[in-house]
């Protein structure tokens, strides 16, 4: 007796018009391996959907770095390459060229892509591959344990600057994304972060725009998503959020770089 | 026939391609040929040489230290490859820039003064055909027929019209090379 | 005769590569292998046949463009020399944990360092024995003609798709830059099809997704991975021994070399027979994997090897390896770029084992 009842209540409830989420289609069973808070999971999460609503799995080709997201092929349900570290751009633009109608995209963290990878970076930019690159920065090595990345911001603790970035030693943070926007060969570039439902909104219909510009054949989109990483940054994830609204974003500011191959004029930066 | 050639000289005098063009002739010929140049910075301008192997079997070792053939350009080539000739073999060289005649009695040594025939001509640049054709008057291993086929193939179709003239300066070496020293070799002149 | 050419070893690779059918090529300068590239860039391969060409910002970007590129099933290519392949070794690491098809030319100069434009085969160890991290072999073969270069590049992308490995090719400046006659095989056509079970070129609803990787964090999993490894090259030990034997049948000293010191020592033999010295040559043609059980088969009928070598002897351990000590294994090499002469070789014979 009480059974029936307990199912007629769920048969109410589970309906499509009471559904207000569902687990994304194209991420894989397997539990993300990312610590909470952290916005990889997002990132992930709004990347899948933009290819699942474009219904282009079978034509998209992901390649993942080394670092965090070393295992993004663990959760992404498409086919995937796992690059060495720094070369995804490379990788990418080995795919690219043999299948110049597919959707190939990297995702790649801020020392993978500003750092060791510096170079396959500008350089498959200043081609102008027809690739999306997914630029996740955190402003640390997260998965070796906290260390100084390219986009450490001056004066922040890391585990090689326990007492701070001193630039004067260890050099500045690179704005890999503003330099990039400089070369030809990118067509649309911009920075988002996944920490709120607007800022994520926000990041989709850029990814969205990034997948749909393949089709173009313009160039690369590139897009950066500033990110937290609280456990490097030893902070709890709302006080990370916190923390980077309050000093990542005026030196990482969010934002349109260049769209349609055109820069944006600063004043016309919202934000 | 095993024909073991050295050619040296300058980068620019156009040793590479003079082998280039035996070599492409000895092909024309049913030979098998090698053809190993010294590569790197000499290309541009230093010391070149170029070892061509044209003969009737497999071609076993592209380099040597011992040759039937000695064309020899400038002194630094005269000093490093005179004494490479085999007792009997031959020496061909351009007077032009040499300091010291070659001093060996048991080779045959013929000199052809291209340099300065060349500079008759309607272009410097067939010098190294002057060469070429005191060579083949010394050794006729391979035909004029094939040499001139050889220059068609190596050569780019737009150079095509160069052709005459270059056949012109070999026939220029043929009646221009004159015996130095003779032992043991006929040439066929 | 129409498609007899005279041409440089690099050249002939490069001719036989879009010939093979392979789909691309990344590359980065550097002597004595630029002819490759450039004489693919002459040809206007994508004209031709379609294979793509792109000159890559490193050595390092070129082999991980490789990579990208074998993972979805295409026929690729690199070539380099010495110091560039070194750069690539962390790739080819990748490539062979990934079971990557690729094709890999190495036209070797003297090292160590940057070295000297002059040929070597001091890459020997590097090429054989693993060369990046982490235990992995690659069928390595090695041409001692010109049209060795070009019949290689077929037969190394045949065996790099039956065992879903790399393949090198170890060649050196000498082979690279000499010119002799090579009889070039006909076009083969690019492929159409590519193996669904591995290819990444998009999940279909018909299939599992596909992933390139050589990462496992999980060390049972990661050591039965391994295991599988080893197994594909004890099946390449098996059946993928290539070499040359001229004049062995009687030999009494035997020259082992490969590449361009096997043929100096061919006409080694020649001078050494000329004076009644019976001689012979092995020419490994795979260095992996090394024909040890011939040189074994022929140490019985032997008073001594004499291994020849561009570098400071290293195949001469593999040679040791094959004799076990029964028969005296001297080495007669140059380094630096030096090549010794067929006499001076045949002379190193002679005062090795006193003839």
């Amino acid at each position: 007796m009480y059974m029936e009842a307990y199912n007629k209540i769920l048969e109410e409830i589970i309906r499509e018009e009471n559904l207000v989420y569902k687990k994304t289609a194209l991420m894989t069973d397997k539990p993300l391996s990312y610590c909470p808070g952290c916005g990889h999971g997002v990132a992930h999460r709004v990347i899948m959907e933009v290819i699942d609503e474009m219904g282009i799995q079978a034509e998209t080709i992901g390649v993942a770095p080394v670092g965090c997201s070393v295992l993004a092929y663990e959760f992404m349900n498409i086919d995937m390459q796992q690059a060495s570290h720094g070369r995804a751009p490379a990788v990418a633009t080995g795919i690219k060229r043999c299948w110049p109608e597919k959707y190939v995209f990297t995702y790649q963290g801020d020392g993978d892509l500003a750092a060791i990878g510096t170079a396959e970076t500008i350089h498959a930019c200043n081609r102008g591959e027809n690739i999306a690159i997914f630029f996740i920065n955190n402003g640390i090595y997260g998965m070796t344990g906290g260390q100084m990345a390219p986009t450490t911001l001056p004066g922040m603790r890391s585990s090689t600057t326990p007492y701070g970035r001193d630039v004067a030693l260890m050099g500045n943070p690179l704005k890999m994304t503003e330099l990039v926007a400089m070369l030809p060969g990118t067509y649309f570039v911009a920075r988002h972060s996944v920490h709120t439902p607007l800022a994520v909104r926000k990041f989709k219909k850029a990814a969205r725009m990034a997948f749909e510009n393949q089709k173009l054949k313009k160039g690369v989109s590139f897009i950066e998503v500033v990110s937290n990483c609280n456990s490097g940054w030893k902070m709890t994830p709302n006080d990370a959020n916190k923390w980077m609204e309050a000093n990542m974003f005026p030196f990482f500011p969010p934002g349109d770089i260049k769209i349609n191959g055109e820069m944006v004029a600063k004043a016309e930066k919202s934000e | 026939m095993n024909e073991e050639i050295i050619i040296a000289g300058f980068g620019g005098q156009g040793v590479l391609s003079m082998g280039k063009i035996l070599a492409y002739g000895g092909m024309m010929q049913q030979m098998e040929v090698s053809w190993m140049p010294s590569y790197g910075p000499e290309m541009r301008g230093g010391t070149a040489n170029v070892t061509v192997i044209l003969s009737d079997e497999r071609i076993s070792s592209p380099i040597l230290n011992r040759f039937d053939t000695a064309i020899i350009l400038n002194q630094q080539s005269m000093d490093k490859f005179e004494s490479c000739v085999k007792p009997g073999g031959v020496l061909i060289y351009d007077p032009n820039g040499i300091t010291r005649e070659p001093q060996r009695k048991d080779i045959n040594i013929y000199r052809v003064e291209a340099a300065s025939e060349a500079s008759k001509m309607v272009t410097s640049k067939t010098f190294n055909m002057i060469v070429l054709g005191a060579y083949l008057k010394i050794k006729p291993v391979i035909s004029i027929e094939n040499i001139l086929q050889g220059l068609k193939d190596s050569l780019p179709a737009r150079h095509h019209h160069l052709i005459p003239v270059n056949e012109d300066a070999i026939k220029r070496g043929m009646e221009i090379v004159t015996t130095v020293e003779t032992h043991g070799y006929a040439s066929p002149s | 005769m129409a498609d007899k050419k005279l041409m440089k070893g690099n050249e002939a690779f490069a001719e036989a590569a879009i010939r093979a059918g392979c789909d691309a090529y990344f590359g980065y300068p550097i002597t004595p292998q630029s002819e490759v590239m450039e004489y693919l860039a002459a040809q206007q391969p994508h004209l031709r046949t379609g294979m793509v060409l792109l000159q890559a910002e490193s050595e390092v970007a070129a082999i991980n463009m490789v990579y990208g590129a074998a993972g979805t099933g295409k026929k690729v290519m690199t070539s380099s020399s010495s110091p560039g392949i070194s750069l690539k070794q962390e790739g080819i690491s990748y490539l062979a944990g990934s079971q990557l098809p690729c094709l890999i030319l190495n036209v070797m100069r003297g090292g160590p360092g940057l070295g000297t434009i002059q040929p070597s085969q001091s890459d020997y160890f590097q090429a054989t024995k693993g060369g990046g991290h982490g235990d992995y072999r690659m069928i390595v073969l090695a041409p001692a003609s010109v049209q060795e270069m070009a019949d290689f590049v077929k037969l190394g992308f045949e065996l790099a798709f039956k065992y879903r490995n790399p393949v090198m090719m170890l060649s050196d400046g000498i082979i690279g830059q000499m010119m002799e006659k090579v009889e070039m095989f006909e076009q083969m056509p690019r492929a159409t099809e590519f193996d669904q079970r591995w290819v990444t070129t998009g999940k279909t609803p018909d299939r599992e997704r596909n992933v390139i990787t050589s990462l496992d964090l999980d060390p049972a999993r990661h050591e039965r991975h391994n295991q599988k490894l080893q197994a594909k090259y004890q099946l390449m030990r098996e059946n993928e021994v290539r070499f040359e034997t001229i004049a062995c049948d009687d030999a009494e000293y035997l020259f082992v070399a490969y590449g361009s010191s096997a043929r100096i020592c061919q006409k080694s033999v020649k001078l050494a027979r000329e004076k009644g010295i019976k001689a012979g040559l092995l020419r490994p043609i795979t260095l992996f994997p090394f024909p040890y059980d011939e040189i074994d088969r022929l140490t019985k009928q032997l008073k001594g090897i004499l291994t020849v070598e561009l570098s400071a002897g290293q195949m001469i351990e593999d040679v040791k390896l094959a004799t076990e000590g029964r028969v005296k294994v001297a080495l007669h090499n140059r380094m630096g770029g030096m090549v010794p002469s067929p006499e001076e070789v045949l002379d190193a014979l002679i005062t090795h084992f006193s003839i």
